[in-house]
């Protein structure tokens, strides 16, 4: 067993805020660097000065290793090293790299714990650099929890400066110059007498030095890229269809594969592939885990032909009906489904007894992920070693799913990522690259591409997780004096961990996620998780359990502060006991015009959500057409420290703002019969064009920490929507998605 | 049992001889067996767009189309542009960066080509409604917006 394996097993991981009693890490393994994994392909005359940056004669490689799904972080990545390194766009080449533990994420784990952003106390702190060991010591190369930027926004800087201070050694070096008379500018080395020499002339010098050490950074001021406008690496090839993408590629001699899994996720018991072996371009039909496949000519045909395979399925291993779901979820609000009491502030239960009480009960219900590129992977297995082109967020994970299939190391499965046509959660699970394995490894030395039908990526995502919360309040004098939220869902993490084979030894931090932190001083404040056992399968989906706590805390936070007469913004103002989510109220407050009139069967709602560490206000604009309800404009400020690319920056968080009014309106996962009942897009679809609004966003700087914009601005969109339809209506929507009690037009 | 026969189909100005069975969709001929991946299979079923192509000049989705079927000039994202480097539409989301993961941009171009030849100066509510059958899972709409306006105007100036 690998490492990493090993590693994982005692410990725990991603997405939990626990952590496994009892291990110690010796402080020099968590202290040593990881080697460069690209010293070991360096040619003669090849630099490389860190897992980041390659200099050859020939041209400039970035190693951008954080999985681009479509938020544009390798042009991110590169813009980071490119900033230091004084390289233009145009003048180096990005590589996503080869899975190694050099790639670790340096923020993912002390960003998931189960302190308050604003903590930095000892503890906080104390267990933010162990989550950072555990993670270091995993190797945890991992795209996920709007990560990304705060992963890269210094080490990438200084991967950035180090060479480029090294190439200034090698230029001193070659002209005997002092390196304090050398500048860089361009991809090149200027000397004193201002003549320029390109990096990749200096190249084979620059590899026999050491690389140079504890370079300082550039001040702000200094920046010629970041903080401006930038034009994406991507988006000339995105803009004329010459964007490559996993399920583009062509392998030579490659045959193509389909499968059918069962759609209650149970067990495959028998099938009938005579009439499908009867279909043309058809190879083979085969079984696989929970499934059938077939290999053919091309896609269509396998299409075709999968379809054809008369399969008898087994039962679900969960309830077969969707009422039975929110049965079981309504039933775990007891003792001994109490995950955690997450905050507990004055006495909740001794208030609430002192007078009238304001109730309500609110439901998220399972949602899919769904990006438009479908499910796909291309793998080849041969004796010494296994090929995987596909797009994926867990790259060493996947070495170790697909070795366990085809009986080779993980270090001999070479993975090539790729381009993604979006995940929101969805490519960090492995089905589509395991099964694809499973059918190259029947048919070692032919590349064979698996490309999911939409059908069969709706019946076989791992939704979003269902949930439900109660709500027990309190006001008096005009204010918010009393609130005791309840909130239980399954456990995304605990699912999805389960399927690498790990388990979750402490509470899910998931479930209260977006609510426990809230930065309101409530008087008697109390939340409570509880952990509804597994039912559907569930995962990670865009702003995980955020999308589900911030519309039940903050729909309900609204429904007291109309209890007791009060203004939502002021109230939420009043109440607000963290600065920094202070000014994001104000510039939401400033930004929308909150407060002027709006004209009969307009409304406004606002909603407050701090997820992944970035604090998020949203105010939606509803109009009561009368045929239904129209979304007219939304203002969004978010907090993220630092806004690295405006234009990706603002476009990113736009899309977060229709991610979640698109799902909160229009989509839900049922099952019937043990099976999903959507199972394309004229039943999901998110949003559409035309129900899409103005959306103005704005970016604050105030934070010390730098942070990703990529989840943060889903939860607080459902929450304002609905709060927005109750100010135009006077109804309350407290059940997603809201297509279901109201139209929108 | 089909039976393969060779099907004569003009893409982007070059007549191809392809052995596919009448019924197999234009997508899965342009993509598996010419090569030509710019244009995207999404849904299979004509509910996103992505596998959006012109068929002498109308918008239509692949995946929809029996490749025997067709008796016009195919136009893809490929020869959208025709000689130019890029098509004022092409122009337009590149100037805008509209693109996230850009998987449904090849429809979403060719779907806004499609618009701007027949209406030269869309209104929002056209632009909404000759756009809202192609899905955008990353929510680049207002850039979509802005950038089928600005093609437009670029279209008008040019006398295109």
């Amino acid at each position: 067993m690998s490492r990493l394996g090993r590693i994982t097993r005692r410990t725990l991981l991603v997405g939990s805020v626990a952590i496994a009693g009892g291990v110690a890490f010796g402080t020099w393994r968590v202290r040593t660097p990881y080697e460069n994994p690209l010293l070991d392909d360096l040619a003669e005359g090849e630099a490389s000065f860190n897992p980041w940056v390659k200099v050859t004669a020939s041209g400039i490689t970035l190693i951008v290793p954080h999985a681009d799904l479509g938020q544009g972080v390798a042009s991110m990545q590169a813009a980071l090293i490119a900033e230091e390194m004084d390289l233009d766009f145009g003048q180096f080449d990005t590589d996503f790299g080869e899975p190694a533990p050099a790639y670790w994420n340096t923020a993912a784990g002390s960003t998931d714990v189960p302190f308050l952003s604003s903590d930095d106390g000892l503890a906080a702190n104390a267990t933010r650099g162990l989550m950072n060991a555990v993670f270091k010591l995993m190797g945890m190369q991992l795209t996920g929890g709007s990560s990304s930027v705060p992963d890269s926004w210094v080490k990438l800087r200084e991967a950035g400066a180090t060479a480029r201070e090294t190439l200034k050694l090698a230029a001193s070096r070659e002209f005997d110059v002092p390196v304090s008379e050398l500048a860089t500018r361009s991809a090149a080395v200027v000397l004193p007498d201002g003549r320029t020499v390109p990096y990749t002339a200096l190249a084979a010098t620059a590899a026999s030095l050491e690389p140079a050490q504890d370079v300082p950074l550039r001040e702000p001021a200094e920046w010629r890229l970041i903080g401006k406008p930038m034009q994406r690496l991507d988006i000339l090839a995105k803009s004329t269809g010459q964007q490559a993408y996993g399920i583009d590629l062509k392998i030579e001699g490659m045959q193509h594969a389909a499968v059918r899994a069962n759609p209650r996720r149970g067990e495959l018991l028998g099938f009938d592939a005579a009439r499908a072996l009867a279909m043309p371009g058809v190879v083979e039909v085969l079984p696989v885990t929970r499934g059938v496949a077939v290999v053919a000519d091309h896609t269509w045909n396998a299409f075709q032909a999968v379809a054809a395979v008369e399969c008898e399925w087994g039962p679900a291993p969960y309830p077969a009906e969707q009422a039975a779901h929110w049965a079981e979820v309504a039933a775990s609000f007891t003792e001994e489904r109490l995950d955690k009491v997450w905050r507990e502030e004055g006495d909740v239960v001794a208030e609430l007894n002192t007078g009238e009480v304001v109730e309500a009960e609110y439901r998220a219900p399972y949602v899919a992920h769904q990006p438009l590129e479908p499910l796909s992977a291309i793998v080849r297995v041969d004796e010494d070693g296994v090929e995987v082109w596909a797009g994926h967020q867990m790259p060493r994970f996947l070495q170790q799913k697909v070795a366990a299939i085809t009986g080779h190391e993980p270090e001999q499965v070479r993975f090539h990522n790729q381009y993604m046509g979006g995940s929101f959660g969805h490519r960090l699970e492995f089905d589509n690259v395991t099964l694809c394995a499973e059918i190259a490894n029947r048919r070692r030395g032919t590349p064979i591409k698996l490309t999911y039908t939409r059908e069969e990526d709706f019946a076989q995502d791992y939704p979003r997780q269902i949930g439900m919360a109660r709500g027990r309040g309190m006001v008096r004098d005009g204010r918010v004096q009393a609130l005791d939220l309840a909130i239980a869902t399954v456990s995304s993490s605990s699912s999805q961990m389960g399927r690498l084979g790990q388990s979750i030894p402490g509470p899910d931090g998931q479930i209260v996620a977006g609510v426990w932190n809230l930065p309101y001083a409530i008087p008697h404040f109390r939340v409570s998780g509880y952990k509804v056992p597994e039912l559907a399968p569930t995962s990670s989906w865009r702003a995980v359990g955020a999308s589900t706590g911030g519309f039940f805390a903050e729909t309900f936070l609204d429904e007291l502060i109309h209890a007791a007469g009060a203004d939502p913004l002021e109230e939420r103002l009043r109440l607000c006991n963290e600065p920094l989510s202070r000014k994001v109220l104000e510039a939401v407050g400033e930004l929308s015009g909150w407060g002027t009139p709006m004209g009969p069967g307009r409304g406004r709602g606002i909603a407050f959500v701090e997820s992944f560490g970035v604090q998020v206000a949203e105010v939606v604009e509803v109009t009561d057409t009368g045929a239904g309800i129209r979304i007219d404009r939304v203002f969004a400020v978010a907090e993220v420290g630092r806004v690295v690319d405006p234009v990706n920056f603002d476009n990113l968080f736009k899309g977060g703002v229709a991610w979640g009014l698109g799902h909160a309106m229009n989509c839900e996962i049922t099952y019937a019969d043990g099976m999903p009942q959507q199972s394309n897009f004229h039943v999901h679809a998110g949003l559409r064009l035309y129900q899409c609004p103005e959306i103005t966003v704005r970016g604050l700087e105030n934070g010390a920490r730098v942070r990703g914009i990529g989840e943060p601005p889903v939860p607080p969109a459902a929450p304002a929507l609905a709060n927005a339809i109750f100010a135009a209506t006077g109804k309350r929507l407290r059940d997603m998605p809201f297509s279901r009690q109201v139209s929108f037009v | 049992m089909r039976t393969l026969c060779p099907v004569q189909i003009t893409i982007n100005g070059v007549t191809h001889e392809v052995d596919a069975p009448a019924a197999m969709p234009l997508l899965w001929v342009l993509r598996d067996l010419l090569g030509l991946t710019g244009t995207k299979f999404g849904c299979g079923a004509a509910l996103c767009g992505a596998c959006t192509v012109h068929v002498d000049g109308v918008a239509v989705r692949a995946c929809q189309v029996p490749v025997g079927s067709v008796t016009g000039a195919v136009t893809t994202i490929e020869g959208l542009a025709g000689t130019e480097a890029l098509h004022p539409v092409q122009q337009a989301w590149v100037e805008h960066q509209v693109a996230q993961c850009g998987y449904c941009q090849s429809g979403q171009v060719m779907q806004a080509a499609a618009l701007l030849a027949g209406n030269p100066n869309p209104s929002d509510a056209e632009i909404d409604a000759a756009m809202s059958g192609n899905l955008c899972r990353c929510g680049t709409y207002p850039r979509i917006r802005a950038a089928v306006h600005s093609a437009a105007l670029k279209l008008r100036e040019s006398g295109q």
